[in-house]
């Protein structure tokens, strides 16, 4: 190899924390060579905001509205997760049926929330100004409406409680929900039109960011970005926590595991998201929302003392992946130990690997496509 | 009605030869001109964005700016008055000098530009017999502007968006150049007055030579004043606001107005070099006045006072149009063809995602630069062979050539993919 006639030198630049595409306080401490990467060092932290610590000195039912604020997409799944996990430290609550379906509904409500606003932030990232966005939030606003009807707050819900949920739904709810999702099939298809075959769509999203099977499991990576990757794990299927076994749905696989297939399973999820919950709208029976237990434990919290040294680990599929919630009792109303399994903190370690030798427009839509929120990240 | 704004001006010039002598004639001439378009500028790069933002927000399924007068018309103003009262921010450590020159040195080329540019019949600043020249020499000086900005703001991601943007300029510059070629081979001069006149008989798109060059020209130069899909130096998910990131009040709103201004210039010219320039088809203009009045009167967002207004207004300047059996004016054609291609532009910005730097270079130097050269020969024969043999073969050359390129440049065309579905 000859001696380069020209010195060059290595340019580090921080992108973030306050950057407009990191999705929030993060920092990529990048070393670029050109445009190229050379080194990238995720920094985390600046929304760190003692969640752990605080649910261990409240009692359980107390962390519920805290939980909303760790991925503030998908408040409901995140109550849910904690639901599972206190259910499970109680010794099995049964959850009236009533209750199960409108659990299963609103989770999958969130999934539609919450990977129809991620694919807009990352046509976002990718330079499309705001309209694929804006079509996003068009249709999150009418779940977001839903989420009010059923629990007073658009984004906040506080609803899922062990046991089953704080109130049945009002009155109307079932048929506005049922409009919305027979509706979106083709919203989804207005969206796959101005997006799917997009030519630089294509050239900017096909292998790059190749994340390869044995990384994904490697780095324990869960939820569509796994799926993308091609490994069939989802744990609606794997565990069939609540009624999942009942539905009928499928599991989209990508085959490369780039950004492209990222985005391209997100759009497949979604639609096997509206065929469970065109089931659940039909089946769903009429009953109580939530059972005398956990009633009784949602009214009077520093009653439910689990015994010294139980421990539970709720875990559902969160849009983001697998979302746990750890506790561990010492006996009092309290929790010991409280810790959550953050999906998109996980998904996030392998955000080096994926950049090396991309460029930095590249790294903003990897960062797009691994779908994080900050709150949930930093917790 | 088509010579409306030269004979205001004849006239001016006249009144004012009562008091002045015979020589001071010219310069009273030439300073009407430049204040007209000194003044036009600013108005058309205020209304530009009023008109990018409100265009943008129907795509978007949003009102755009409603509040500062009707239908937000006067919020350009306001943004403008804004701008004017922010504070004047140099970073330390920056070189003020060449900061605060940056600004000037791009809106200066981006205002020279209109020098040459026939906006009507004789309505034209300085019809230069090198016009062309002058507009491809004038309009690259904002290469320098944008690295003196970048470079002047001692701010990382200023620079990497200053050389984002020098690359792409530079490379843009090329088939830019070579697309421009034909059109004067075929027009045979270099006077942009010239080349409007050779387009009598047929605008230039409608040739083969002249549809791949129109093209190019024009994607060439959304690339150079760096709009969406090309908008690398500023792209504001990557790197915050690129060169302008450190620049704010008035120095930001000069950059805001040169690169709406080159947005406007390039639509244009290319309007004046392919599409016809200020020519149409002479459309009696009271058609049009009598068909705004159905538009008027339909408008429901119009408050109905304005509606009738616009309504009567419409009708009696159709009567008199009619009765002066006036065509549509000659400065209206250019307008709305050149804003026609600003709608363009602003359809892009709504619809399209950005280029990675790399497919954005490759686009020029291995798509764009061949075709170009291939277009050149391919106008050689149109000229060496006039009549329909010709044609046929400049644009089966044509064709066949880009065809083989798109080829060429895509060995592995992307495929669609497979997704599996499991239960």
């Amino acid at each position: 190899m000859t001696e380069p006639l020209l010195d060059t030198q290595l340019l580090e630049v921080n992108l973030g924390p306050q950057h407009p595409s990191t999705h929030g306080v993060f920092r990529m401490q990048a070393l670029l060579d050109g445009e190229t990467i050379v080194k990238l060092k995720p920094v985390m932290g600046y929304l760190h905001r003692n969640h752990e610590q605080l649910g261990e000195g409240m009692t359980y039912i107390a962390s519920f509205p805290f939980t909303d604020r760790l991925d503030y997409f998908c408040a409901m799944t995140n109550n849910l997760g904690l639901a599972l996990a206190i259910e499970q430290l109680a010794g099995g609550i049964e959850v009236p049926e009533r209750a199960q379906y409108i659990r299963v509904i609103m989770s999958e409500l969130t999934r539609l929330v919450n990977h129809t606003a991620v694919i807009g932030f990352l046509l976002n990232d990718m330079g499309a100004f705001g309209t694929p966005l804006l079509y996003a939030f068009r249709e999150r606003e009418k779940i977001l409406d839903l989420f009010e009807m059923a629990s007073g707050s658009r984004m906040m819900c506080n609803y899922i409680r062990p046991g089953g949920v704080r109130e049945d739904v009002p009155e109307g709810f079932l048929e506005r929900a049922s409009r919305i999702v027979a509706e979106y099939p083709r919203f989804l298809d207005e969206f796959e039109a101005l997006l799917t075959q997009n030519e630089i769509i294509r050239q900017r999203a096909q292998h790059v960011g190749v994340l390869s099977k044995e990384l994904a499991i490697n780095a324990s990576i869960t939820g569509p970005m796994l799926r993308a990757s091609g490994v069939d794990y989802d744990i609606r299927k794997v565990d069939g926590y609540g009624i999942y076994p009942r539905f009928a749905f499928r599991i989209p696989l990508g085959t490369v595991g780039d950004v492209y297939d990222r985005y391209y399973v997100r759009i497949l999820e979604m639609r096997e998201s509206v065929a469970i919950l065109q089931q659940a709208l039909k089946e769903i029976p009429p009953g109580p929302s939530i059972s005398p237990k956990g009633l009784q434990l949602v009214k009077s919290p520093r009653t439910f003392r689990p015994p010294k040294g139980a421990e539970a680990y709720g875990r559902i599929e969160s849009p983001k992946g697998e979302l746990g919630f750890f506790l561990a009792s010492d006996g009092s109303p309290q929790p010991y130990r409280y810790h959550v399994r953050a999906p998109s903190f996980i998904n996030l370690t392998v955000l080096e690997d994926l950049c090396l030798g991309h460029k930095v427009a590249d790294v903003i839509i990897i960062l797009g496509s691994i779908d994080i929120v900050m709150g949930e990240v930093d917790r | 009605m088509d010579q409306l704004f030269v004979v205001l001006k004849s006239s001016v010039v006249q009144l004012a030869g009562r008091w002045l002598p015979e020589g001071a004639l010219p310069f009273v001439s030439m300073g009407l001109t430049i204040a007209a378009i000194a003044a036009a500028a600013p108005v058309i790069m205020m209304y530009l964005t009023w008109l990018e933002r409100k265009i943008i927000a129907r795509m978007q399924n949003r009102l755009g700016p409603n509040r500062v007068g009707l239908y937000g018309l006067a919020q350009p103003l306001a943004d403008g008055l804004k701008m004017l009262i922010k504070e004047d921010i140099v970073p330390e450590g920056a070189d003020r000098l060449v900061h605060s020159l940056a600004p000037v040195v791009a809106v200066v080329p981006a205002l020279l530009v209109f020098a040459v540019l026939p906006f009507g019949r004789n309505m034209i600043a300085a019809d230069l017999n090198v016009g062309l020249l002058y507009f491809l020499a004038v309009s690259s000086i904002s290469s320098y502007a944008i690295f003196m900005g970048g470079w002047a703001s001692r701010n990382k991601f200023s620079l990497l968006g200053a050389m984002r943007g020098v690359a792409q300029i530079i490379s843009y510059e090329v088939p830019s150049v070579l697309s421009v070629v034909v059109v004067i081979m075929v027009a045979g001069t270099l006077s942009m007055g010239g080349i409007v006149e050779a387009q009598a008989s047929r605008w230039f798109v409608f040739t083969p030579w002249g549809f791949v060059a129109a093209l190019i020209f024009f994607l060439s130069g959304v690339a150079e004043v760096n709009r969406t899909p090309f908008d690398m130096p500023e792209a504001e998910s990557e790197i915050v606001a690129g060169f302008h990131t450190e620049y704010s009040g008035m120095k930001f709103a000069l950059w805001y107005m040169a690169e709406f201004l080159e947005a406007f210039a390039i639509s244009a010219f290319t309007v004046t070099l392919f599409l016809g320039g200020w020519q149409g088809p002479a459309i009696p203009l009271w058609w049009v006045l009598f068909g705004s009045v159905c538009l008027v009167a339909t408008a429901r967002t119009i408050p109905s006072v304005l509606r009738v207004l616009g309504v009567v207004a419409c009708v009696g300047s159709g009567v008199v149009a009619y009765l002066a059996n006036e065509a549509v004016p000659s400065w209206a054609w250019f307008l709305a063809k050149t804003y026609g291609l600003v709608f363009v532009l602003v359809w892009f910005r709504g619809t399209l995602p950005r280029l990675r730097v790399d497919q954005l270079m490759g686009l020029a130097w291995k798509f764009f630069l061949p075709l170009t050269l291939i277009n050149i020969a391919s106008a050689a024969l149109w000229v060496a062979m006039p009549g329909p043999s010709g044609g046929v073969l400049a644009g089966a050359l044509l064709i066949l050539s880009g065809w083989w390129l798109i080829r060429l440049n895509n060995p592995a065309p992307l495929q669609p993919r497979t997704y599996l579905f499991v239960e």
